[in-house]
């Protein structure tokens, strides 16, 4: 009982490619910057946009298959999609939008309703039921188009974006109902998001797509252990450099970027030059001076300009325009203490040990 | 944006109560002429209530007709993009902007009995289309099409075929669709779309005169006994014309706040 993908969709001069599986009782993200192909390929999954090639199985049954011109349409393939903007029918009662499944495969009118009636009070939508959409508050519309979608009890839930148009309150209590919903689905659930706390608070495993292309599968801790691009990196809050890697005197080497040259250790178990590596650095690694530090063990002094200056907490995040540029993590008593706001000038500086670096 | 307040020119808030005189009065000199205390007789005779009858039966089959065969050509028109598009477009409108009696003329040579499809009709089949009430609904209907097709194709083209889309992957095959979706989501046009087909076609003249003739019971509607009327008693026109003018009212009632809204 598994979803396995392994497609690719065009639209216009945009083109999508993945390749993935997910499971039953799986719970996969696919997570990626808005305009990376995410919502082209909910169209082809829910079988509205023909894929330009490859082929779709769910469960054992194909649903696309482009070499045999096999297209299963989108009522007949068992898909429900909660829809990023929800796409209630404007006309017809909350109760009416989750019955409309039944009723399309002909269960009759007061059985309908009745299961409909069922599953929003499990929702906690047992008042609104008689509500018009228009009359539903952000937060009662998504649980009505999560209930419109599971009503019909498919193979493959398909979420685009449940949370992004919810106010933060309402995103709270949101999340918490959709985990619960998708812990108690027994099909395949696809999550696909933006959002790297989704994500990372409601998949077992993650599909990182990028400029219509997967970049990364794996766990949430995997990503976060060794993210292998620099938005993956950036989702995860770490610096990440790739290049080159040569050797420059024993133990250590010099990673070559496209953005400038960092001192690393030397890997274990390597020992020519490598074509192709990352570099993963954390943030809180990084040390912030306002003059050039002298007589330091650090390998690493970069020059650069304050870009942001980001407040989490009793943290700042420093993003620095060095060569190559950089993410530093402070305490805010630092950031006062050495007056650090946009267009600072300042020095960062970080040992080769705390750059991890492996091959790709 | 709050647009800034303008002075209005003098010399055109004449020549807007001017534009205001040109409508109201000749509806004013109607009803001055009317002969009050003979026309509940000549409403209530038997000639005026078949043509009344008659109109609505007309009218009503028209505007139906004209919506059946609409609704596919302004799916077709909004949804499809076909080489010729754009001059399919401008045939449909055609009868809108073509002297009705023109249409007629064209009717009749078509369905007459020496038309190329009424020859046919009358030798294999024995029917003649012309001169009777279905000629006038055809001459009705041929007139207030476009205005079907125009209101449902705006009605289609400023759907969200999203919506259509989510019921599709709901489990709703395409019948389902349309029936549960786009045709109720389509009701303020379909609605529009009927009041206005149904309004030009009370008001034919010409295509019917020419195409259905003009025959008391079978194809004379409420315009052609007006017309009819006025050669023998100008007073009985004139009270059933304040007729027509009461029901064109009543659908200007029925569309408020449709198309009369203030922008």
């Amino acid at each position: 009982m598994s979803l396995v993908v392994d497609v690719e969709a065009r639209l216009g001069h945009f083109t999508v490619a993945a390749a993935f599986e997910a499971a039953a009782g799986e719970t996969v993200a696919l997570l990626g910057p808005n305009g990376a192909g995410k919502s082209t390929l909910v169209a082809t999954l829910a079988g509205i946009h023909r894929p330009s090639s490859g082929r779709v199985d769910l469960d054992g049954r194909t649903l696309d298959d482009v070499v045999t011109g096999r297209h299963v349409p989108p009522e007949r393939r068992e898909v429900g999609v909660v829809f990023q903007d929800r796409l209630l029918f404007p006309h017809l009662s909350a109760m009416e939008n989750v019955a409309f499944p039944l009723r399309a495969l002909g269960v009759a009118r007061r059985e309908a309703r009745s299961r409909a009636a069922d599953l929003l009070a499990r929702l906690g939508l047992a008042q609104r039921a008689d509500a018009r959409p228009a009359d539903l508050s952000g937060g009662e519309a998504q649980r009505v188009a999560l209930a419109r979608a599971l009503i019909r009890e498919p193979r493959l839930l398909l979420l685009d974006e449940p949370l992004a148009a919810l106010d933060v309150r309402a995103r709270t209590h949101v999340r918490a109902l959709v985990r619960r919903e998708l812990i108690g689905f027994a099909g395949v659930r696809l999550l696909v998001t933006h959002d790297p706390v989704e994500a990372m608070n409601l998949a077992d495993r993650m599909v990182l797509v990028e400029d219509g292309r997967v970049t990364q599968i794996g766990t949430p801790g995997e990503v976060r252990a060794a993210p292998r691009t620099p938005y993956a990196a950036e989702l995860v809050g770490m610096n990440l450099f790739t290049g080159r890697l040569e050797r420059l005197e024993a133990g250590a080497g010099r990673l070559v970027t496209s953005e400038g040259d960092v001192v690393v250790a030397w890997p274990p178990g390597i020992d020519g030059a490598l074509e192709s590596v990352i570099g993963l650095l954390r943030p809180a690694d990084v040390s912030l001076h306002v003059r050039p530090p002298e007589g330091a063990s650090a390998r690493n002094v970069l020059a650069g300009t304050v870009t942001s200056v980001s407040v989490e907490g009793e943290r700042a995040r420093v993003r620095i325009d060095a060569s190559p540029p950089l993410v530093a993590e402070v305490t805010l008593g630092s950031v006062e203490r050495l007056g650090i706001r946009e267009g600072t000038r300042l020095w960062a500086s970080f040992k080769a040990v705390e750059v991890r670096v492996q091959a790709i | 944006m709050a647009a800034p307040k303008r002075t209005t020119p003098g010399v055109f808030v004449v020549l807007a109560v001017l534009g205001i005189a040109f409508v109201t009065l000749p509806l004013a000199g109607l009803i001055q002429r009317t002969p009050w205390s003979r026309a509940a007789d000549v409403l209530t005779s038997d000639s005026s209530l078949t043509a009344l009858r008659l109109s609505i039966v007309v009218a009503t089959s028209a505007a139906v007709v004209s919506l059946v065969l609409g609704f596919p050509l302004a799916w077709v028109l909004s949804r499809s993009s076909f080489p010729g598009r754009r001059v399919v477009r401008g045939l449909v409108i055609l009868p809108l902007v073509m002297p009705p009696v023109v249409g007629g003329v064209a009717l009749l040579a078509v369905f007459g009995r020496r038309g190329f499809l009424g020859a046919p009709l009358n030798n294999v089949f024995g029917v003649q289309l012309t001169f009777t009430t279905p000629a006038a609904v055809l001459a009705a209907a041929f007139v207030s099409f476009p205005l079907a097709v125009l209101a449902l194709e705006a009605g289609l083209r400023s759907l969200d075929t999203r919506l259509e889309d989510a019921a599709a992957t709901l489990g709703g095959s395409r019948w389902y669709v349309l029936r549960r979706v786009t045709l109720p989501m389509l009701a303020p046009q379909i609605a529009a779309g009927l009041v206005l087909c149904w309004a030009r076609a009370l008001g034919e003249f010409g295509a019917t005169i020419t195409f259905a003739g003009n025959l008391q019971g079978r194809t004379q509607t409420l315009p052609l006994a007006v017309f009819e009327r006025l050669q023998t008693d100008p007073d009985g026109a004139i009270a059933l014309s304040l007729l027509l003018v009461a029901v064109s009212l009543a659908v200007i009632v029925g569309l408020r706040g449709r198309f009369l809204a203030a922008r």
